[in-house]
């Protein structure tokens, strides 16, 4: 039963908030932010994967969230709109229910044969010539998207509203937050999983010592493939899903700007720690949405706030510890953090 | 944020510099594009050269780099307003505006070095100090960048600033070649500044200590070499290089806003990278061959084309030599 707790109260919450913007106690505004922390919770712990657990620095997340943004959008509106470049939808609009998700993964797997690119060189290099590799593959995605004029090329696609829209006809309750919630809480599971598996310790043995780990028969290029396309498959399902939430996507959203931001929350919650991912997206997207009345100013403070974060406490809020270190109680509800 | 800084690039390519439009490549227009790929690369190799400088001492991608290029830029503008009387005090004489010129670059080095120094003293050495990992001086690094980048957005309004010309322009030609003298001064410029910086870097004894503290940094305090002043130092150099090419580039290009370091300071660092991050050659090197990428892809292609095909021709370099091209593989001790 205790096993179970952590996802009943997930449930329940998710249930309360999905009740609540459904009667309308949580207006459209609040719902944007919720959403929003989904997505980021799904971007920070996956880049987590690799900047954290692995030690590498990519910074080029925004390019596979791209990837997984472009493909699921370009799916849905083909499959169940009728729009200018597509024509006549193929399938019923009503099937847009059952088959969001299947698009989403869709588009995540898209993103992660796009993280091969990044992948196979990582077999060769590491460190800052890695970071470059990840920071070119941000611009081609980017200038690939910006030269394809059949999806809009740099003015943007859209019309992933209608695909809500139709999702809404059937059966009217907030679907894309819905996909949120499922999609942040799958996401964690299997990295959570991951991480704690003796499979995946060959990934903080990466980053610890990765001539040791290979002669500990961890098969180190493996690792690294499997953890990027694992990694940028995420950022893919997290970019179909914020084009869901936007309804309009255009490849100025997926710049290094979007990288950078993703990878602040990772540094800012602690390299190696899910749980710290998960706070300082939630702490970071809020602090965003109280400062926005700052304007311009908000984006001297926030940087301003996290070079003093690092002075004083450079590891990040958790460090590389999970919340089950700091509260041991904890540990009873989740059986699989024990060493 | 604000992605001006994108579009901003673009239009300067697309402002003179590339003679684009015509598809077919003539050698008149192979050799005015070699110009133009000199000057545009020289702009990469001086930015490249002062993030190599940095990285080759402290092992620090300095981010914060691109964005004190534009610091550099906008001290230049208010100090050449200064002396051409634009505000409220006047010098007594009239100088000439080369004369201008020359101060405006001395005191905008002076100047930006300073900024570059109090970052340096203010973000980077308290965690040096605590040993915290690299990882963490690069992200504070990047937040550096970011609040110049806006607090310059801030105080000084979205508005973009035209810089004044000092240097009177004159064009020549040369068997259909057009060139002018700016172009002249970047190119020569950037090479005297990296023949400079390798003498300073392999002939004398502070760039001996530059060199030794990236091969062992505590072996070099016991040799009783003051880490913190070279380290100092090299912000120095660093910085009032960025200052320098800041100033050049709006010469060639008299438009100043904050986001303008932004872009071009990502790219010249991929330059360094390519290159061979930490050798001053790979860096000169890495800066031109951007730059000539750039413009014979954006001479012959559409130029929406070029950043694409540029970095893709900069991922295959990296692939086929993993450690740039002067980057030497560190042999790693088991």
């Amino acid at each position: 039963m205790k096993r179970y707790l952590p996802f009943i109260l997930y449930g329940i919450l998710c249930f309360v908030v999905i009740a609540g913007a459904r009667s309308g106690l949580i207006d459209t505004y609040q719902q944007l932010i919720i959403m929003f922390i989904g997505i980021n919770i799904i971007l920070c712990s996956s880049l987590n994967l690799i900047n954290g657990y692995m030690g590498e620095f990519s910074c080029g997340h925004a390019g596979f969230m791209a990837v997984g943004a472009y493909v699921t959008s370009i799916l849905n509106v083909w499959l169940f709109t009728s729009s200018q470049i597509f024509g006549e939808p193929v399938l019923s609009p009503v099937a847009a229910v059952f088959l969001f998700p299947v698009t989403l993964i869709v588009g995540g797997i898209a993103a992660a044969l796009a993280g091969l690119l990044v992948a196979i060189p990582s077999v060769r290099t590491r460190g800052d010539y890695l970071a470059i590799i990840t920071l070119a593959v941000n611009y081609i995605v980017k200038s690939s998207i910006e030269n394809i004029q059949v999806i809009g090329g740099a003015r943007g696609f859209m019309g992933m509203g209608k695909v809500v829209d139709s999702m809404t006809g059937v059966l009217n309750l907030p679907w894309v937050m819905i996909w949120i919630f499922a999609f942040t809480a799958f996401c964690i599971w299997v990295l959570n999983h991951f991480v704690n598996s003796t499979y995946g310790k060959g990934i903080i043995a990466i980053r610890d010592d990765e001539i040791a780990a290979e002669i500990m028969s961890v098969d180190t290029n493996r690792m690294k493939i499997v953890a990027f396309t694992l990694s940028s498959g995420m950022a893919g399902v997290a970019g179909g899903l914020f084009a869901h939430v936007l309804g309009y996507i255009n490849p100025g959203s997926f710049t290094i700007m979007k990288s950078t931001e993703i990878m602040v929350m990772v540094y800012l919650g602690g390299m190696g720690s899910l749980s710290g991912s998960v706070l300082s997206a939630v702490s970071f997207t809020l602090l965003m949405e109280i400062l926005r009345p700052l304007q311009v100013y908000k984006w001297v403070l926030i940087p301003l706030l996290l070079i003093i974060l690092m002075l004083f406490r450079p590891e990040g809020i958790m460090g590389n510890r999970e919340l089950t270190d700091v509260f041991p109680k904890l540990r009873r509800f989740f059986p699989s953090k024990e060493l | 944020m604000p992605g001006t800084a994108f579009h901003y690039h673009k239009l300067f390519l697309n402002d003179g510099l590339i003679t684009s439009g015509a598809y077919k490549l003539t050698l008149e227009m192979f050799f005015q594009n070699f110009l133009n790929a000199l000057q545009w690369g020289s702009f990469y190799a001086l930015i490249a050269l002062g993030y190599t400088l940095v990285y080759g001492v402290l092992l620090l991608i300095n981010f914060a780099h691109g964005d004190i290029f534009m610091v550099g830029a906008y001290i230049g503008f208010f100090i050449a307003s200064f002396f051409l009387g634009s505000y409220a005090f006047h010098l007594p004489f009239a100088l000439s505006g080369n004369v201008i010129f020359v101060f405006t670059v001395i005191i905008t080095m002076v100047l930006t070095a300073g900024v570059g120094v109090t970052i340096e003293r203010v973000a980077y050495r308290p965690l040096r100090k605590k040993g915290a990992g690299r990882l963490y001086v690069v992200i504070t690094a990047l937040m550096c960048g970011l609040v110049l980048e806006n607090g310059n957005l801030a105080l000084l309004g979205a508005s973009r600033k035209s810089f004044p010309d000092l240097i009177e322009k004159s064009i020549y030609t040369i068997g259909g070649v057009t060139f002018t003298n700016i172009k002249i001064l970047v190119i020569v410029t950037t090479i005297l500044v990296f023949l400079f910086l390798e003498a300073i870097v392999r002939k004398t004894k502070i760039g001996m200590a530059m060199r030794a503290i990236s091969y062992d940094r505590v072996a070099v305090l016991l040799m009783g070499i003051p880490l913190d002043i070279v380290i100092v130092f090299t912000f120095i150099l660093g910085s009032s290089l960025a200052a320098l090419a800041g100033i050049l580039f709006v010469t060639a290009y008299p438009v100043l806003e904050p986001y303008m370091g932004a872009m071009v300071g990502w790219k010249a660092f991929i330059a360094a990278v390519v290159g061979g991050i930490g050798e001053i050659r790979g860096a000169f090197v890495g800066g031109f061959i951007l730059g000539f990428i750039e413009i014979y892809v954006a001479a012959v292609f559409p130029s929406t084309l070029r950043d694409l095909i540029a970095f893709a021709i900069l991922l295959l370099l990296l692939s086929l030599k993993p450690t740039g091209i002067f980057g030497i593989a560190r042999a790693q001790k088991i």
